[in-house]
């Protein structure tokens, strides 16, 4: 047999459930963790993220209404078709410089499985009936606050970008995510993941790009209702995105520390007064 | 400005004559160069209009369009909601021109006028059996009276297409004829239902029979049909304009409708006119967009321009 022909990888965009290059047709080479040069990556433009947030708005609603226990479900089969992609995954962290790999892609199925287990049950643990006084049954729901734009943090690399997506796509939030510059190829992967693990197209949208550069666009955004800066390093930058943030009063998430804080981050509580005895 | 039959230059007075001068005349045209109209509209389309040139053509794209609400549903409220977009399209910014007209179905054209009766923003109302054409040409004239009764300052009609396609060339043009006749001094815009037409051939046939006919406007389509209104299709209806004009020294408008979503699309046309007709063609009196999506699409975009921030839907009407 002659030997197989290499076919190299072309990392691309994940915007609306497709893989395109940037629109301008820039990339940057990524190295492994001796400097080895491994592959040429998108670039992304702030015309990207806005095509991004186009199609995170779009599918907004749909993915907010289907019920939470079918939500649920689709996380749990991203952990699914992870699981199946271990060595893949556990390769490339390698590359990046991570140690225990395959601990870290573990871990990282068990904590999508963990945010799959909460979808049906935030309403719950969040919401409440509330005693009043007067003839109204009183009562808080969470509702999805809508397109969250998110940096991801550069580490550690596999397990920020689960934690940070899944806070927010759990309850029904859809998601435009900036990979660091640092290890993109995890998250070009994991996008690979997400669209074969029947996740609606545009419910979460990576783009790799210089994060600094491009959250600008997305914190400045008037269809953007929430932002996660947790992977902005400089802190006088992360300020100046909050200030812009401000313009159509985003949710800011300066800093992830748990799964189930940043949940909460991405809820808004509805209150319903409702007739009682009529 | 009234082009009537008597109008016409002597070589073109008998075409109508019967319908085998008319068919011999349409047939007479030269072909369209389909592959050729195609990749000179797509040519156009990738002109760059960037800065302080996009600004302009975002303001007169708003100028041109044709506001427009054809739905079933369609009631009094909504049609003064419209209105009162048409008369301010953004309500946080006084500097956006007001549109050309606001397009609805014939009987709530006198909602329409009251509530625009202080602009100058036309009320352009569909007749004729919009969008099929699909009645007798008593019911068509009816229906055109009574929404220029209304106070409809355009009446958008359709042509027969299913005559058109069987050959009957002159019942569709003495049916354009006769609609003129009702309209008063309304002005006339024929839709040609392009998408049903099928070639670019029959596009050109049917805007210089519209043309013959009277028409004020020749307009892509309903809307209601896919495809609507495309830049080739656009171009070869262009072309028949400009050759209609150096034949005949009659100037005739044209009104792209359906399909056009957003602000590229709408510079795309402008460039198509400029390019095509010229600069004297790039005014709301001779050139309109008919599309009701669209606006929302030049705010957000107008907004995006002066602010240097993307704008949301939150931030603009649903219409």
């Amino acid at each position: 047999m002659n030997s197989p022909i290499e076919v190299n990888r072309t990392a691309k965009l994940f915007i609306n459930g497709a893989f395109p290059r940037s629109e301008s047709g820039r990339s940057f080479p990524v190295a492994d963790a001796n400097g080895k040069f491994i592959a040429n990556v998108a670039n992304a433009t702030r015309k990207d993220a806005r095509d991004a947030v186009v199609a995170a708005a779009a599918a907004q609603p749909k993915w907010a209404g289907a019920s939470a226990y079918n939500r649920g479900q689709i996380v749990y089969r991203i952990a699914e078709i992870l699981q199946g992609r271990k060595a893949q995954f556990m390769a490339e962290l390698n590359d990046a410089g991570v140690k225990s790999a395959e601990k870290q892609v573990d871990q990282a199925i068990n904590q999508i499985i963990w945010y799959a287990g909460w979808s049906d049950k935030l309403a719950m643990t969040v919401g409440s009936s509330n005693p009043v006084a007067g003839p109204f049954f009183n009562f808080s729901n969470p509702e999805p606050t809508g397109v969250i734009a998110i940096v991801i943090s550069e580490k550690p690399p596999l397990l920020s970008l689960i934690n940070q997506l899944c806070a927010a796509i759990v309850s029904g939030n859809t998601v435009v995510a900036l990979a660091p510059q640092s290890a993109p190829l995890i998250s070009v992967s994991f996008a690979e993941v997400l669209a074969t693990s029947d996740l609606p197209a545009g419910v979460v949208n990576l783009l790799t790009c210089d994060s600094d550069e491009i959250a600008f666009w997305l914190a400045s955004h008037l269809e953007v209702d929430g932002i996660d800066l947790s992977g902005v390093s400089d802190s006088e930058l992360k300020t100046k995105l909050e200030f812009e943030a401000a313009i159509n009063l985003k949710r800011v998430l300066r800093d992830f520390d748990d799964g189930y804080t940043a949940m909460q981050s991405w809820l808004e509580i509805k209150t319903v007064w409702h007739p009682q005895g009529l | 400005m009234l082009n009537n039959v008597s109008q016409l230059p002597p070589s073109l007075t008998d075409v109508s004559n019967t319908n085998a001068n008319l068919r011999a005349f349409l047939y007479g045209l030269s072909g369209v160069d389909q592959v050729g109209a195609d990749a000179r509209a797509a040519m156009l389309a990738t002109r760059s209009i960037k800065t302080s040139a996009k600004l302009k053509a975002i303001d007169l794209a708003i100028s041109m369009i044709d506001l427009t609400t054809l739905e079933g549903a369609d009631t009094a409220g909504k049609v003064r909601a419209l209105c009162a977009k048409a008369r301010r399209p953004d309500a946080n910014e006084a500097s956006v021109p007001p549109v050309a007209a606001v397009c609805v179905y014939g009987d709530l054209a006198n909602i329409a006028k009251s509530a625009l009766i202080d602009t100058q923003i036309k009320v352009a109302a569909v007749a004729t059996a919009f969008p099929s054409g699909r009645a007798s040409l008593k019911v068509k004239l009816l229906d055109t009276q009574e929404a220029v009764a209304n106070g409809a300052d355009e009446i958008d009609m359709v042509i027969d297409r299913g005559a058109f396609l069987a050959g009957r060339y002159l019942d569709v043009f003495n049916e354009i004829v006769a609609i003129k006749n009702v309209c008063g001094s309304a002005h006339l815009k024929v839709i040609l239902e392009t998408g049903e037409l099928k070639t670019y051939d029959n596009v050109k046939r049917a805007s210089w029979l519209a043309m013959l006919a009277g028409a004020d406007f020749i307009k892509t389509s309903t809307g209601k049909v896919q495809p609507a209104a495309t830049l080739p299709v656009t171009l070869v209806m262009l072309h028949a304009i400009r050759d209609f004009d150096a034949l005949t020294n009659m100037r005739i408008g044209m009104k792209p409708a359906g399909g056009i979503k957003t602000t590229k699309d709408a510079i795309k046309y402008l460039v198509l006119v400029n390019e095509t007709l010229g600069e004297q063609w790039l005014t709301p009196k001779w050139f309109r967009l008919g599309a009701s999506s669209l606006l929302n699409n030049l705010l957000m975009q107008r907004y995006r321009m002066q602010t240097g921030r993307y704008s949301g839907a939150d931030y603009v009407t649903l219409d």
